[in-house]
């Protein structure tokens, strides 16, 4: 069987790498429990994310990359919780 | 413009590779490491199989930061027994009694085990010397009750990587990504037994067959089963998104014997819907247990003790009320009874009633330094998907806990708003019922961890993972392998790659959209005889008319496809146990419109079901079935205590 394959439509950006840092080593590929990406036909280039809504948001790809920065792993907008400056105590 | 990729790994699909070993453990989280890594030390050669990277899979693979129950650890001064008939008790006795006991006994011993692996479990480079919830002498840290110090805080984002190392050097041959999808079944003189299972590689394809002697569910509790996000697969739930409880699945299809599956709450986690990441919010429970929470205008809201005493202490939300031993807090109790209560903030509706205005938030700059540094940094950072997308991601965003605060949502300390209907199996859910050796009522099949009923933490799964090892191994030596109907290999084999066989079809995904709005519909928050039974009519119409329409492109997609099926026949499962308890359980979540309150009497103890040729049987036991725990513990243990480990 001839098996293809393409990136998965998904509403949010889970992982996003920076080709300049990224060397390649598809570490995070082989760490991902979920599986969700593939090493890049071109070697040196970053893993293809081919099933991004998959994504576990669990950050083991950041925690075995060798190169800091190389992978941003962030939640959809909605999940970015507010935080504002500590108010100063007041009577209740 | 989408591009097109070739796959890149080898299509395997008509391969198929026999393995044979003692001991077979599915599943490669927390509890299947520690089933394999006891089994091998008993001298079997043992087979691991997990779906995903073993270094880091499970619901516990990126972290955890807190360990239950550890009893015996030197500065606890509660007891296994008093903790364990403390969960008894305040679970109504829906509560494992031999997996709870089996935690609280050799919880620590495993913690020991984990940190000579080389994981980190103590406070080794001193971070919070001086902190009150920091042993001096032996550098060990507890969280929520400072007084009997049961509960330690752990980095457990160290531990997998630790447990992997020690599995490879026992020799344990490990099966990464390869899914487990059927239990063998055999014979020995004339009783059917466990004879290993089947499974196949997710990225090529390749059947496996595994033979073994003595087989352990070691996978997650069921998930995807109310809770569906086809566009965020992967936030849909607490777990991972592949932890959906193909154990259970695997294990109705073969005849396995399971209890409380009639028990399921209103969703906690969902952060696809109606709920934050975990940890991700102003919150004061489990990873921020005791966090300081304000009002919108910076009011501190009072926690008060279990008699409303209000405590004017940041040390004091640590500490029993006076007249009590010890409290419970964690992950499967909410709201305890009164004499397992402890310290929590004013409830909502009291704060509402006083004026307090929304929103609020947690305000960690007013807590020592101490008691900051370790909810901020250690807790969130090891609590498992906290590490990355939480702590590094707001500390880019500019968060300093000294400086600002998070926002909470809603009423609720999870910072969600779920419906009736929109149900999980959390908070101790159902699962296999087993004996004092962990074994199934299929003689040479076992179970741990999350497979067992009534299951909670970390270390729950660590001790039972162990446990269940010991007697998998004991049992493997003295058999020899049963006979097996090869019959069984050539029917799963079609079974698993229909779906690669079509040209066209329905995805997994439409599937198990389908099957989450019927649970929605005919399961949920009131249940009633006519509307389970439609929903029965349902799910086994789908599989009669859906399931040979799924068509799949990939390896890949083919294990979402069998996760899929899973989800269904554990749905039936489900929807089956609803349908044999007719009378409403307050301890089990379960409300029925149409409640025979005549039956709620016979009703009071285990329903434990299983499938036979077709046929649903049932049968009720006894809460306590497990006996006097210690006694029972200690007859059968003889050879772990001798070695002082216990």
């Amino acid at each position: 069987m001839h098996f293809t394959a393409s990136p998965v439509p998904c509403s949010a950006r889970p992982i996003q790498f920076d080709a300049g840092l990224c060397i390649g080593c598809n570490r995070c590929v082989n760490i991902c429990q979920v599986d969700i990406m593939i090493p890049n036909p071109e070697k040196g280039r970053p893993p293809v994310v081919l099933y991004p809504g998959e994504c576990y948001y669990c950050g083991c790809c950041v925690m075995v990359c060798p190169r800091e920065n190389a992978i941003r792993l962030e939640h959809p907008i909605m999940n970015q919780a507010r935080f504002v400056p500590v108010h100063q105590p007041q009577e209740a | 413009m989408t591009r097109e990729f070739e796959w890149p790994y080898p299509d395997e699909t008509a391969q198929t590779e026999h393995t044979e070993s003692d001991v077979l453990v599915l599943g490669g989280g927390l509890a299947g490491c520690f089933a394999a890594i006891a089994a091998a030390e008993k001298g079997c050669s043992v087979i691991l199989v997990e779906k995903g990277a073993t270094e880091r899979s499970g619901s516990a693979g990126s972290g955890f930061d807190h360990w239950e129950s550890a009893c015996t650890n030197p500065c606890s001064k509660v007891t296994p027994e008093e903790i364990t008939e403390a969960y008894i008790e305040e679970q109504d006795e829906y509560s494992n009694g031999i997996a709870h006991y089996i935690e609280c006994r050799e919880g620590y011993d495993r913690l020991l085990d984990i940190e000579r692996y080389g994981g980190k479990i103590r406070d080794t480079d001193g971070e919070f010397i001086g902190a009150e919830f920091r042993d001096e002498k032996t550098g060990l840290m507890f969280a929520y009750d400072y007084e009997n110090r049961f509960t330690l805080r752990v980095w457990g984002s160290t531990i997998k990587p630790a447990l992997y190392k020690e599995l490879k050097r026992l020799g344990v041959r490990i099966f990464d990504r390869v899914e487990a999808t059927a239990l063998l079944t055999g014979s020995r003189n004339g009783t059917r037994c466990g004879a290993g299972a089947i499974g196949m590689n997710v990225r090529t394809g390749k059947l496996m067959v595994f033979r073994s002697k003595a087989t352990i569910l070691a996978m997650s509790r069921p998930a995807r089963i109310w809770l569906f996000n086809p566009d965020l697969v992967g936030l849909c739930e607490f777990r991972p998104p592949q932890s959906i409880g193909s154990g259970h699945a695997m294990g109705w299809r073969a005849g396995i014997e399971f209890t409380m599956m009639e028990k399921s709450v209103r969703g906690e986690f969902s952060a696809a819907g109606r709920s934050f990441p975990p940890y991700g919010t102003g919150n004061n429970h489990n990873t921020w247990y005791a966090a300081t929470m304000v009002d919108a205008r910076g009011v501190e809201i009072p926690y008060v003790d279990r008699d409303g005493n209000e405590l004017k202490t940041v040390s004091e939300r640590y500490r029993p009320a006076k007249g009590q031993k010890f409290f419970l807090k964690g992950g499967v109790i909410d709201e305890a009874k009164y004499p397992y209560r402890g310290p929590e903030t004013l409830d909502f509706d009291t704060l509402i009633a006083r004026g307090y205005r929304l929103p609020f938030y947690a305000d960690l700059s007013r807590m020592p330094e101490m008691e900051r540094r370790v909810i901020w940094g250690m807790m969130v950072g090891e609590e498992a998907k906290t590490k990355i997308p939480i702590l590094d991601n707001y500390t880019r965003r500019g968060f300093d806990p000294a400086k600002h605060m998070l926002q909470s949502y809603g009423s609720g300390w999870q910072s969600a708003a779920f419906l009736g209907q929109e149900r999980q199996l959390f908070g101790a859910p159902g699962g296999i019922m087993h004996d004092w050796n962990l074994q199934t009522n299929i003689e040479g099949i076992y179970a741990a961890g999350d497979q067992l009923f009534a299951s909670d933490c970390c270390g729950f799964a660590c001790a039972t993972g162990h446990y269940a090892g010991r007697t998998a191994a004991k049992w493997s030596k003295s058999i020899s392998f049963a006979d097996i109907d090869m019959e069984q290999i050539d029917q799963e084999r079609k079974r698993l790659y229909a779906p690669l066989d079509r040209n066209d079809g329905i995805s997994w995904r439409e599937l198990n959209m389908a099957v989450s709005k019927a649970m929605q519909n005919y399961c949920g928050a009131v249940k009633n005889d006519d509307l389970l039974k439609e929903g029965l009519r349902l799910l086994n119409d789908y599989k009669q008319e859906i399931v040979p329409q799924l068509y799949c492109q990939t390896p890949h997609d083919l294990m979402r496809t069998h996760e899929g099926l899973d989800i269904l026949d554990v749905s039936l499962l489900i929807l089956n146990a609803c349908l044999i308890r007719k009378s409403s359980s307050k301890p089990l979540y379960f409300e029925r419109s149409d409640s025979d309150s005549t039956a709620a009497d016979a009703e009071k103890g285990f329903i434990v079901l299983h499938q036979e040729g077709g046929k649903i049987i049932h049968r009720t036991v006894p809460h306590r079935y497990f006996g006097a725990i210690k006694a029972e513990y200690e007859s059968l243990n003889r050879d772990y205590i001798t070695k002082g480990r216990s």
